[in-house]
């Protein structure tokens, strides 16, 4: 990592960087004027051949995501920014959109051109107010100076970027919800198929990806692809911005290659554990990816290195908890966010995640029993991969994984009566409650 | 119209023109009723389902999903606590307890003066700055119990503290009129 140089990132920090002029002067939009000179097909071929993937969770190849939408269609053909970054421990989203929101603008014109999209949209989460501001001033100033509009940068490509922001919905960053929010209603999940690459916004092809992936794209454009192709591992290529929080001495995003080791990313970047003590557990991605141990700290940081441990790589947001820290404690949290979250759609989830909250609330304080591990593993089982959408399996993780791996820490609390650690920051946390509606309503009472 | 007068319609028909279908327009149209009766209504359910071709049933369902659509008063400063787990271990639910205490149950509605809402609310994406505090949705890092019972003092008396970055927070219905990207108009 020594010779490695921010690309993403590489404007943070610089005066101006988040105008126009600072744009323009540190090479901004020049992927944009290389892409407009090149066919179409040719752009998608680049992103495809530089092995990108996307990086809102899934991973999935942008470039192919983008050549799956039909090039004979007669209708109007979308690109959706997923701007609804709600993943417990990310905050790359925010932070591009604070610093760099021309970087964004640019790749979603590239973008847009690649698939023939005219009207392109971004959702932004509704708490991202500055942001969204950030944004706003950008897409003016692209305009006033004709990155966006009509004849994008001097070709004869029209482009409208619209934004839009939601109103406080973790489910509307699954992308079929975010379509259904878009489209004014309940941010719930869509049955696929049909993919959006097929029927998406308004039962038009549409092309959804993270603000991070469409920041990259304009590095690829204007390096080429083979550069960034050269970076991180043959299936995870490029560079990735990782966020750290939790128990490290300086928490913040850090962009590094693909593939560097999550003990250089926890104790080079970020310092380590502060205050002498040792690391517990830690997520690779954010809440929705199993838990991993100090055993797997070498392991690379990329989607098949990470998958081969058995978690997910996510969106790259590693939450440190150290030795002092209650795992049945994060886990019961992080159960609460889901159970708050989830749409309701489907059985499985909205259910699964309330009797998973009340079993772990329980344990956490004083009533658990034995049985309850199984139980907590059989919930988990009857709810993964039995949902419209992934949130349901997201919920699982941190149970499933805690359990294989702090099983002892379960047994003890249930022997103790509570939990045995000093430190339960979440803990008191548990007391379920459902913020609805109609406003916070305590459900501490009822469930007791 | 009571909610939507004249001018207020034409801004909503501008709203409705950014999208290809007028139903897109729905969250933002929720945000202008909000900004003009401090909470989304009835009576503004109603009239943005005219507005828009929706029954108010329609309108309804939408507005009760999201959870920065008020469905009751709400206080002059929304103060949001995160407590999930980055936040929780540098001491968010701490925070959030210590606001509770300080400013009494009911203040997850509204305070009696009407100057606070507070809100234990899920990640702000913003964990590199733990325990985050949001004021109208304008962010305070690294809050520290004393500094959040200080903010409080002040907000009761609209007296707004700087926050980490971007613009001072505005009243919670003028923040309203942002959300819905209505930041250069008057609304």
């Amino acid at each position: 990592m020594a010779d490695f140089e921010p690309v993403l990132t590489a404007r943070w920090g610089r005066d101006g960087a988040d105008g126009i002029d600072g744009y323009l002067e540190s090479g901004g939009y020049e992927g944009l004027k290389k892409a407009l000179a090149m066919s179409p097909q040719d752009v998608i071929e680049a992103v495809k051949s530089s092995g990108l993937r996307g990086r809102g969770g899934a991973g999935f190849p942008t470039g192919m995501k983008w050549d799956f939408i039909p090039k004979d269609h007669p209708g109007p053909v979308y690109v959706v920014c997923n701007a609804d970054e709600g993943e417990p421990g990310t905050f790359k989203d925010r932070e591009l959109l604070e610093r760099d929101p021309h970087q964004l603008i640019e790749g979603i014109a590239i973008a847009s051109y690649a698939v023939g999209c005219r009207q392109a949209f971004v959702y932004l989460r509704g708490e991202f107010l500055y942001p969204g501001l950030q944004l706003e001033r950008a897409l003016g100033e692209a305009h006033d100076r004709g990155f966006l509009g009509q004849g994008i940068a001097g070709s004869d490509v029209d482009l409208d970027i619209v934004l839009h922001r939601g109103a406080g919905s973790y489910e509307c960053g699954e992308e079929t919800a975010l379509l259904e929010s878009l489209e004014g209603k309940r941010g719930q999940p869509r049955l696929r198929p049909p993919f959006p690459a097929v029927e998406g916004l308004y039962r038009s092809p549409t092309v959804i990806n993270n603000v991070e992936t469409l920041s990259t794209v304009p590095h690829i454009v204007d390096r080429g692809a083979d550069w960034f192709s050269s970076i991180g591992p043959e299936k995870s290529t490029g560079t990735k911005i990782f966020c750290l929080s939790g128990k490290v001495a300086r928490p913040g995003n850090y962009e590094a290659p693909m593939g560097t080791p999550a003990r250089e990313i926890i104790d080079d970047l970020a310092g380590g554990v502060p205050n002498g003590k040792a690391i517990k557990a830690w997520t690779p991605g954010g809440s929705s990816t199993p838990f991993l141990t100090p055993d797997h700290l070498e392991t690379p940081m990329d989607f098949e290195s990470i998958s081969a441990v058995g978690s997910l790589l996510g969106t790259g947001a590693v939450i440190v908890l150290d030795e002092a820290d209650c795992v049945v404690d994060a886990a019961l949290r992080f159960t609460q966010f889901y159970a708050h979250e989830s749409c309701g759609k489907c059985t499985p989830c909205r259910e699964g995640t309330w009797w998973l909250t009340k079993i772990l609330y329980r344990m956490e304080n004083g009533g658990g029993r034995l049985d309850d591990l199984q139980v907590l593993q059989d919930v988990g089982d009857n709810m993964l991969f039995k949902n419209f959408c992934a949130l349901g399996d997201g919920a699982v993780s941190p149970i499933h994984s805690s359990l294989k791996y702090f099983r002892d820490e379960y047994v003890e609390h249930v022997k103790r009566g509570g939990c045995p650690l000093e430190e339960r920051p979440a803990v008191t946390a548990a007391e379920p409650r459902e913020a609805g509606a109609t406003g916070v309503v305590e459900l501490g009472e009822v469930l007791r | 119209m009571a909610v939507f007068d004249e001018r207020l319609r034409a801004t909503a028909e501008g709203i409705v023109a950014r999208y290809p279908q007028p139903r897109s327009a729905l969250l933002p149209l929720l945000y202008m009723v909000q900004a003009k009766q401090g909470f989304v209504t009835r009576e503004g359910m109603q009239e943005v389902g005219r507005l828009l071709g929706l029954t108010t049933a329609e309108v309804e369902a939408v507005a009760t999903y999201y959870t920065m659509f008020k469905k009751h008063p709400t206080g002059r400063w929304v103060v949001s606590v995160c407590t999930n787990v980055s936040c929780a271990l540098a001491g968010g639910r701490r925070l959030y307890d210590r606001a509770k205490e300080a400013l009494g149950t009911g203040s997850t509605e509204v305070t009696e003066d009407g100057a606070l809402t507070l809100e234990e609310v899920e990640c702000l994406g913003a964990c590199d700055a733990a325990p985050v505090v949001q004021v109208n949705y304008c962010n305070y890092d690294r809050v520290t119990e004393d500094r959040l019972l200080e903010m409080l003092d002040g907000l009761r008396n609209d007296h707004v503290p700087e926050p980490s970055r971007g613009p001072t927070p505005m009243p919670h219905d003028r923040t309203a009129l942002l959300l819905a990207g209505l930041g250069d108009e008057d609304g």
